[in-house]
């Protein structure tokens, strides 16, 4: 029995069980609800196979938001525990593992899933093109990502969560003080999903530097589709620095290698320096793709164009430079000079500089605007406020000296926190509400979007101002209870109450969704909000092609020009269009990699080598394959057309 | 497909130009990688704990071997790719043939090299010092390893279906690998062995 006493928990309780009982419970129905309603050839035809980009982007969105959830009640457990002073609904190990899985899945797989859902879906729309540059390493970076998720997700019932915080510090990550599997999941989890995040890095630099609709100039793209850009430029630069980092950790767990340990020459600071040098630029990868959702949205709202187009495009790209030179920051206190912490404090404060720039460009696309407040305009505007004030405590922390003070406490928490949330979930938020009816041919129901938009702000200011009075006054992060007498209680008393609004918030969203899928006119037209680019140039559903015509452009807002100012956006007559056919082999090869990542974890290593094995074969497949992919005949594509509304020229 | 005459084989359609531009940021990525590792060798290099530092296990030999045959195999894919442009099917897999022979060569002296550093007690739990030492040359040795078996595949490939646009590419993108992995190599030999004999 010894194999299989490392699968127990290490630390068990009731909660734990029940989550078991209800995992077990929920695959199952969903098997024999598959099975009932005899959809699998559908879901392995229409789903796991394909290489579309809309699809791949639709099935991002549903694994982001379940993923939002995760560590959603991660999250509210968390707040639960600190509401009262010295509580015991959990133990101080797994308030551990909650708090780390909360970042971990928050930023891994919750926000990077969704700025991929939302670039895969409208990228190559907006920029005119048929799909991607490589359609099936599209599908192959999810199916990474989604198996690397499920292999973290299956921690804490099989072995135990990781439990060292998001960042995995050594050397308390290391074997010495974290015994169990958990941070082993940690590191390889996050490597296999790191894989796929990479590919899409360079999938979509080729395809927006090399698949542009004819005019279309640098200089005349989208702003989301520039920010899709620099965030993948800084993806394919910075990641290799976390698989390094990973892998060294990974070697020091499994096979007693001294990286980061603290005998035999090891350095465990070495660690703190490779996780942040990915861990900064990891932030802006994170806003940016966000700052370009809000420059789609305002201008679109505001009914102007967007002021600033070119010192926009500066400011994104300083910000992606200035990205991979202020990563000491996050640990000034842990023993740099004196010299070397003023120099990362002036790289740091001059981010703020082109952060300030968009700010002013957005207010100024506002100013004499005919503004109309929709939902994602309200998420636009309520971002503004917000955002800056988590800036602007941001460059309070990035003092060098005032930070000691700040360092480690509820302050820094409460800092990032009121970054993240209005400058990634909030833009997410108006994303998915601003291009729901391209990806699902309806519209969200304003009414209970106000309402959720309405909770989840107050309940964001709600849930993290407080912090930054807890934080100066000395409450530490990653504390699991504190005593009455530090005068705690109050505010995060008060954190708790914000959180529920919070969690309130997103059960509105989805009951918005379930709402609208029921209730809401499937009677629109192709461009509902009256936008300026390319993606609203197409039908509604979005044809597989995408485009019949590859439309013609000459400014970075063909679509208006094509409906204000005469612009003809498609010449010429339907041609064949060639287009990549379906395949399994990304979806069998990452679920491979899920084997490979579970043995590794375990150290069950015939297993793991049989894996990789499986994986060369996977490999192998795909390189003797010849796979031309097939045409959309001009009669069909015609059809299409004509049943879609009408021939778009 | 669209084909382009006016291009050589492997730049001949859309997708090629698409593959070649992605692997080039490919390499931009490894180039990280191996600059996150080398990065760390220089932080770690001082750190011998109580195991051997480099100058205490390096030999010259062996690693000029290695040098030598790295180089020359970087030489003969170029012989191959032009081989290749020429459109003559037969020069170009004996090239990519003796490319993948020399690999092989190097890859056996550096398992032999790694032997002997085991046998004089700098394995890779030794100390932090040996830890980088043998995951950056390892590192680079896997390299050579897969790209031996991805060569052999690509070899196969121009075998069965003679110099198409895609066997073309194919060949292209690697011999862009062989090439990579060859810098590499150079930073490797000046910086880790020559600086670490000095």
């Amino acid at each position: 029995m010894d194999f299989f006493d490392r699968f127990a928990i290490p630390h068990p309780s009731p909660v734990i069980y029940a989550a078991m009982v209800a995992i077990t419970l929920t695959v199952i129905a969903i098997v024999a609800g598959i099975t009932y309603t005899k959809k699998w050839g559908y879901l392995w035809r229409e789903w796991l196979t394909t290489v579309d980009h809309k699809r791949i982007g639709m099935m991002y969105l549903v694994s982001a938001l379940l993923m939002l959830f995760r560590g959603g009640a991660d999250a509210i457990m968390m707040r639960a525990q600190t509401a009262l002073p010295e509580n015991t609904l959990l133990d101080s190990q797994h308030y551990n593992e909650i708090f780390t899985t909360h970042g971990v899945v928050m930023i891994i797989f919750m926000a990077m899933a969704f700025i991929m859902a939302l670039m895969n879906f409208v990228v190559p729309l907006q920029i005119g093109a048929r799909d991607v540059a490589f359609p099936r390493l599209n599908a192959l970076s999810f199916w990474l990502y989604f198996w690397g998720a499920m292999l973290f997700n299956i921690s804490f019932v099989i072995g135990g969560s990781p439990d060292a915080g998001w960042t995995s510090y050594f050397p308390l990550a290391g074997n010495e003080f974290s015994q169990s599997v958990g941070t082993n999941y940690y590191m390889i989890a996050i490597q296999i999903a790191g894989l796929g995040t990479l590919i899409t890095g360079i999938n979509f630099i080729v395809t927006i530097l090399k698949m542009r609709a004819p005019g279309m100039t640098l200089m005349k793209m989208p702003m989301f589709t520039w920010s899709a850009l620099i965030t993948n430029l800084i993806i394919a630069f910075a990641f290799p620095v976390l698989t390094v980092a990973l892998a060294m950790g990974t070697m020091d767990r499994l096979f007693g290698t001294n990286f980061f340990t603290t005998t035999n020459g090891g350095m465990d600071m070495l660690w703190a320096n490779l996780f942040w040098v990915w861990g900064h630029p990891e932030v802006y990868i994170l806003i940016l793709p966000a700052f370009g959702i809000y420059s789609e949205i305002i201008p679109t709202f505001a009914r102007r164009n967007l002021y600033g187009y070119k010192s926009m495009v500066a400011s994104i790209v300083l910000i992606s430079v200035l990205s991979f030179v202020v990563w000491v920051h996050h640990f000034f206190t842990m023993g740099q000079g004196a010299m070397v912490n003023s120099i990362f404090s002036i790289t740091t404060m001059a981010i703020a500089i082109p952060t300030g720039i968009k700010i002013f460009n957005w207010l100024f696309t506002l100013w004499k605007g005919k503004i109309t407040i929709t939902v994602p305009m309200l998420y636009s505007i309520g971002f503004i406020p917000i955002f800056t004030i988590g800036g602007v405590t941001g460059v309070m922390l990035g003092m060098s000296a005032a930070d000691y003070q700040y360092h480690n406490t509820m302050f820094l928490v409460a800092h990032f926190h009121l970054v993240i949330i209005p400058g990634v979930v909030f833009a997410m938020l108006a994303g998915l509400t601003y291009w729901w009816p391209k990806m699902f041919g309806f519209m969200l129901n304003e009414r209970i979007g106000k309402w959720a938009f309405w909770f989840i702000s107050i309940g964001t200011c709600v849930a993290f101002f407080p912090m930054f009075i807890s934080g100066l006054d000395g409450q530490a992060r990653r504390m699991y209870t504190y005593s009455e007498a530090t005068g705690f209680g109050i505010w995060n008393m008060l954190s708790f109450a914000g959180a529920l609004m919070l969690a309130a918030g997103f059960v509105l969203i989805v009951y918005n969704i379930y709402y609208s899928t029921r209730y809401a006119s499937r009677d629109i037209s192709s461009d509902p909000w009256d936008a300026r680019s390319l993606e609203w140039a197409t039908h509604t559903p979005v044809p597989d092609y995408n485009f019949a015509i590859t439309p013609q452009v000459d400014s970075s807002e063909a679509f208006w020009d094509s409906k204000k100012n005469g612009h003809t956006l498609y010449k010429g007559k339907y041609k064949e269009i060639h287009m990549p056919s379906n395949s399994g082999v990304p979806f069998i090869m990452s679920a491979i990699f899920f084997v490979f990542g579970f043995a590794m974890v375990f150290s069950i290593w015939i297993l793991a080598i049989v894996a990789l094995l499986g994986i060369f074969a996977c490999l192998i497949h795909r390189s003797f394959e010849q796979d031309h992919g097939y045409h959309i005949p001009v009669e069909e594509i015609k059809e299409t057309e004509e049943t879609l509304g009408g021939a778009k020229q | 497909m669209k084909t382009d005459h006016t291009q050589p084989l492997e730049y001949s359609t859309e997708q090629n130009n698409l593959n070649i531009l992605g692997f080039w940021i490919f390499l931009g990525a490894e180039i990280m990688l191996f600059g996150t590792l080398f990065a760390s060798y220089f932080t770690l290099v001082d750190r011998t704990g109580g195991g051997p530092s480099g100058a205490e296990i390096f030999e010259i030999t062996p690693v000029m071997f290695e040098t030598f045959l790295l180089l020359t195999s970087s030489f003969t894919i170029g012989l191959g790719v032009h081989a290749m442009r020429l459109l003559n099917k037969k020069a170009t897999l004996v090239f990519f043939g003796i490319t993948l022979l020399l690999g092989l060569a190097f890859l056996g002296f550096e398992v032999f090299e790694f032997f002997t550093y085991v046998e004089e007690g700098a394995a890779l739990q030794t100390s932090a010092f040996t830890s980088i030492l043998l995951t950056t040359l390892g590192t680079h040795g896997a390299h050579v390893t897969f790209g031996l078996f991805w060569g052999i595949a690509i070899m196969m490939q121009i075998k069965q279906r003679g110099l198409t646009p895609e066997t073309a590419n194919k060949s292209f993108i690697f011999s862009l690998y062989w090439h990579f992995l060859d810098v590499v190599w150079i930073f490797i030999f000046s910086f880790v062995y020559l600086k670490g004999m000095m």
